[in-house]
């Protein structure tokens, strides 16, 4: 999830596309269309099961889908969403601004750990924040040592989500906010000064406008994070459409409702991808053709540096360094309550199992994807190549309710085994894997492949002689993405993992279920370490 | 011209960059009324003097004073604000998510709905884009941008106009047609201007007075014609134009040079070792097999050709004739200076002479 940004750079890259090189022979051409297409016919799936649905719906399901109980589903949904790209906004805008535009002490150490939480997968923070905060936290058995007090107000519900996702997903628009104001033209509002407007008006009239794209497109992240979040509202028991879907698929196993809700659920994901494409195109439209780019001189703050270090201490204390405190100290005390660490290596090699072959699997399947797109540009392979990110979006509990539906309808055998887990995973995550090689394809000039062909060798010679080894770190960046981020995956891990299959983040899951929270303290580090890889690769990228 | 006050004065300013010194206790004046042309190469301070004047950045000395006030002193700094100092910026720097008429009204705050609608049509006719008020600024061409970057810094009448090497995003044609319309304007508001460029005829053609920056420090102010023609230093003589110097000595009947004895006032003492500076017009040559230089390459230009003359010193000179003299190269021939005027001189003394080289065309 922490890969949206890197999707988006290949996305802008594809408007450079290279002029379309000669085309290859039509063995290798259809060897590489044959793969794609499979991986088409993958990610079409959840889409087809959607549609057979709806399209075979009963009265039923149009009843269930405009029932009074969807429409306040929906109204939880949103509220949610909104509540907490709002939120993040008011956090991530002075913190964006101060680390890039002022003399604040340490202003990029800030900016760093303020993007930190990003590595924190949902459930986990949902899990520290409970073990907390929640019954039985660290906060409550101090409170009723000391004072006797038993009761505390419960976190469960809209306040304790929204406050959890926040500060989870706050980053996504202070990255893109920081971005944009380092690409903005610093005349812009030097001009707005020379001409009559002092700081203040100058921030409203000119740099927030300026800002209004940036801050459209984090909102618009965190809403999608929102929309297909399952691990954090299920553990503050907040019912918006994935949590519903689930029970209603394990509880009341009544999958046409959950297909119902599913389609509802798509639909929204889907508009606000089609929203998001539009405000990008409209970004560009406005972005200015500064030729020189200059830093801006930093604002002095004086005394106002006390008021912005308490800002920013504050923020990171509460997405940051409380969590981390409180994993330290249920580790501990699981360590001190000689907890069985054995079940946690079973279910690290499970994890490390599903997501090894998750990432070999999208590295099969996205080179010839990626290949495709830019070396032979066109109608085809570009609608390949959106289907792999529409598949992105979409929330893993719709993907493997499809799964479900197909595995048991057409090849009972398959259901609940690893290759269904594997082949969700996969359409989960290919976009991620396609990305990066395409970037490093794009990096590859046509007209060296072209001398190879000259110097005599066969298009199947050039590619794996030549080809495949440029992009070596292209496709071992992808790998890592993939392998590290199915790691983190619970929706379709809980509904598709073969029985007795526990994987770390299931084991999380299910240990905060039952607020046994020394129990999940140490898969839910493994996961942290885990998550923290890919920020890293992309942090390293981005700065090489 | 009859000037009254100075409109803009800095006295001993300085201004360091992470120990690069951009300014150095560094004077101007620029009268009222006037355009004056701030010419340097890349790294000589221009752009930071500006945004100095417009209050962008605090000197770490000095004063700076708009029609007798001062706007920044070790007492005083005025915000950029409140300056009334317009600027042009290299990029035009236009509001994008504003249109053309909302850009030119953004410093009209003072003044009514209906004054400002009225000012800023005032201000598009007077550059030529009458009615261009819904327009956003990417659907403009970059002269037309450029000319409302110029209508809305001059729409709140400010007390100066800073221009920031306003035409180099221009392309060739282009630049040359706004350049003559920019300075008609500029002549027609009376506005007093301080125009930034590399360019050296663009700063002849646009200023009232040259001044040329080098290192921080002012080499030379005066008209074009005298910054031209009598460059106060070496390094004015080479940056103001396609200068060659050839060795001399200075003699009581003027200096006497491998090109000719230059007939001439000079400044110095007889006997003082002299660098003349010769521009491609102040030579001449014909072909003669005994000549003093040798025709190292001829550039056909179309009217005039400009010819590449080795000296026997090995010092290189340019030469420009008419298409009808026509030498090819390699022939022999004797080269003479004659300029029609005084050609600037500079002392060696204590110095060693500048190598030869042939100054890029």
């Amino acid at each position: 999830m922490s890969l949206w940004s890197y999707t988006y750079e290949a996305i802008i890259n594809r408007r450079n596309r290279p002029v379309a090189n000669c085309r290859s022979p039509l063995h290798l051409s259809l060897s590489l269309w044959l793969v794609g297409g499979l991986a088409a016919a993958a990610v079409l799936l959840p889409i087809l099961y959607l549609l057979v649905r709806a399209a075979g719906a009963d009265q039923g399901t149009w009843a269930l889908i405009f029932q009074p109980a969807t429409l306040s589903t929906l109204g939880r949904t949103l509220s949610l969403a909104l509540t907490v790209s709002l939120a993040s906004a008011i956090i991530a805008l002075p913190l964006a601004w101060l680390t890039t535009r002022t003399d604040l002490p340490f202003g990029k150490l800030w900016f760093i750990l303020g993007t930190l939480p990003l590595v924190i997968p949902s459930y986990v923070g949902a899990y520290l924040m409970v073990a907390s905060l929640g019954p039985r936290g660290m906060l409550s058995q101090l409170l009723n040592s000391l004072l006797g007090i038993s009761h505390l107000p419960a976190i469960y519900g809209f306040t304790g989500a929204a406050y959890v996702l926040t500060l989870l997903s706050y980053p996504y628009t202070l990255l893109s906010l920081r971005a944009a104001l380092l690409g903005m033209d610093p005349a812009l509002e030097e001009a707005a000064r020379s001409l009559g407007q002092n700081r203040w008006r100058t921030f409203w009239r000119i740099t927030l406008p300026q800002l209004r794209p940036a801050l459209a497109m984090g909102s618009l992240l965190i809403i999608l994070y929102v929309l297909r979040d399952f691990g954090a509202v299920s553990i503050m028991r907040y019912n918006t459409f994935t949590r519903v879907i689930y029970l209603q698929y394990s509880a009341a196993f009544d999958r046409a409702s959950a297909a119902a809700l599913s389609l509802v659920l798509v639909s929204l994901t889907v508009s606000l991808l089609i929203i998001e494409q539009w405000l990008r195109g409209r970004a560009r439209f406005h972005a200015s053709a500064a030729s020189a780019r200059r830093t801006p001189p930093r604002i002095t703050l004086g005394t106002w540096r006390w008021p912005a270090l308490f800002f920013c201490a504050g923020v990171v204390t509460m997405g940051l360094l409380i969590p981390a405190a409180v994993l330290v100290h249920w580790l501990v005390r699981g360590l001190q309550a000689g907890e069985r660490l054995l079940p946690v290596w079973e279910s690290t090699g499970n994890s490390l199992s599903a997501s090894l072959l998750a990432a070999a699997a999208t590295l099969v399947v996205g080179i010839p994807v990626a290949y495709l797109g830019v070396r032979h540009p066109g109608r085809a392979s570009r609608a390949l190549e959106s289907l792999t990110h529409t598949a992105y979006a979409l929330p893993g509990i719709v993907i493997a309710l499809a799964l479900v539906f197909f595995t048991t309808n057409f090849a009972l055998p398959l259901y609940q085994t690893l290759p269904v887990l594997v082949l969700a995973y996969t359409i989960l995550f290919l976009s991620q894997a396609t990305s990066s090689q395409r970037t490093a394809l794009l990096q590859v000039p046509p007209g060296i492949e072209e001398a190879a062909r000259s110097l005599g060798r066969t298009p199947r010679q050039v590619l794996t002689s030549i080809t495949l080894p440029l992009i070596r770190p292209g496709l071992l960046t992808g790998f890592g993405l993939v392998f590290l981020t199915a790691m983190k995956e619970l929706p379709a891990t809980l509904i598709l993992s073969p029985l007795g299959f526990k994987t770390l983040a299931v084991q999380v899951w299910s240990a905060v279920s039952e607020a046994f929270f020394a129990q999940a303290a140490f898969p839910a580090l493994i996961l942290i370490v885990a998550s923290s890889i890919p920020m890293a690769v992309l942090v390293i990228q981005e700065h090489r | 011209m009859n000037y009254r006050q100075s409109a803009l004065e800095c006295v001993q300013l300085s201004k360091t960059f992470a120990e690069v010194q951009a300014l150095r206790s560094f004077n101007l004046q620029v009268q009222q009324g006037e355009i004056l042309s701030l010419i340097g190469p890349s790294g000589c301070g221009k752009t930071t003097l500006l945004r100095l004047i417009a209050g962008f950045d605090c000197p770490q000395a000095g004063e700076i004073r708009l029609q007798g006030k001062i706007v920044v002193s070790d007492a005083n700094f005025v915000p950029p604000e409140k300056r009334g100092v317009g600027m042009v910026f290299q990029d035009y720097a236009l509001f994008p998510h504003l249109n053309i008429g909302a850009n030119i009204a953004f410093g009209l705050d003072r003044l009514s709905k209906e004054q400002r609608t009225a000012r800023s049509a005032e201000m598009l006719d007077m550059v030529g884009l009458a009615g261009y008020e819904k327009r956003l600024p990417h659907e403009l061409s970059g002269g037309e941008r450029q000319r409302v970057a110029l209508a809305r810094a001059l729409a709140p009448a400010p007390v100066v106009l800073l221009m920031d090497e306003p035409f180099s995003n221009l392309d060739a044609d282009r630049r040359l047609q706004m350049r003559s319309e920019v300075r008609h304007i500029l002549k027609r508001t009376g506005i007093t201007c301080v125009f930034v460029t590399h360019d050296q005829e663009e700063a002849l053609f646009m200023g009232d007075r040259l001044a040329v920056l080098n290192q921080g420090q002012l080499e030379q102010v005066g008209t074009p014609e005298q910054v031209f023609q009598e460059p106060s230093s070496q390094f004015v003589a080479e940056f103001m134009g396609q200068t060659d110097f050839v060795p001399g000595i200075i003699t009581p009947a003027g200096i006497a040079t491998e090109i000719g004895l230059l007939n001439q006032p000079v400044s110095l003492p007889p006997g003082s070792l002299v660098e003349v500076a010769v521009r491609a017009d102040d030579v001449i040559f014909q072909l003669d097999p005994t000549g003093n230089a040798q025709v190292e390459e001829r550039l056909y230009r179309g009217a005039t050709s400009l010819y590449t003359l080795r000296l026997p010193s090995g010092r290189i000179v340019h030469s420009l004739q008419a298409h009808t003299h026509q030498v090819s190269p390699g022939s022999r021939v004797q080269v003479l200076a004659e300029p029609g005027h005084a050609l600037a001189h500079f002392s060696t003394q204590n110095q060693s002479a500048p190598e030869a080289r042939a100054v890029p065309l």
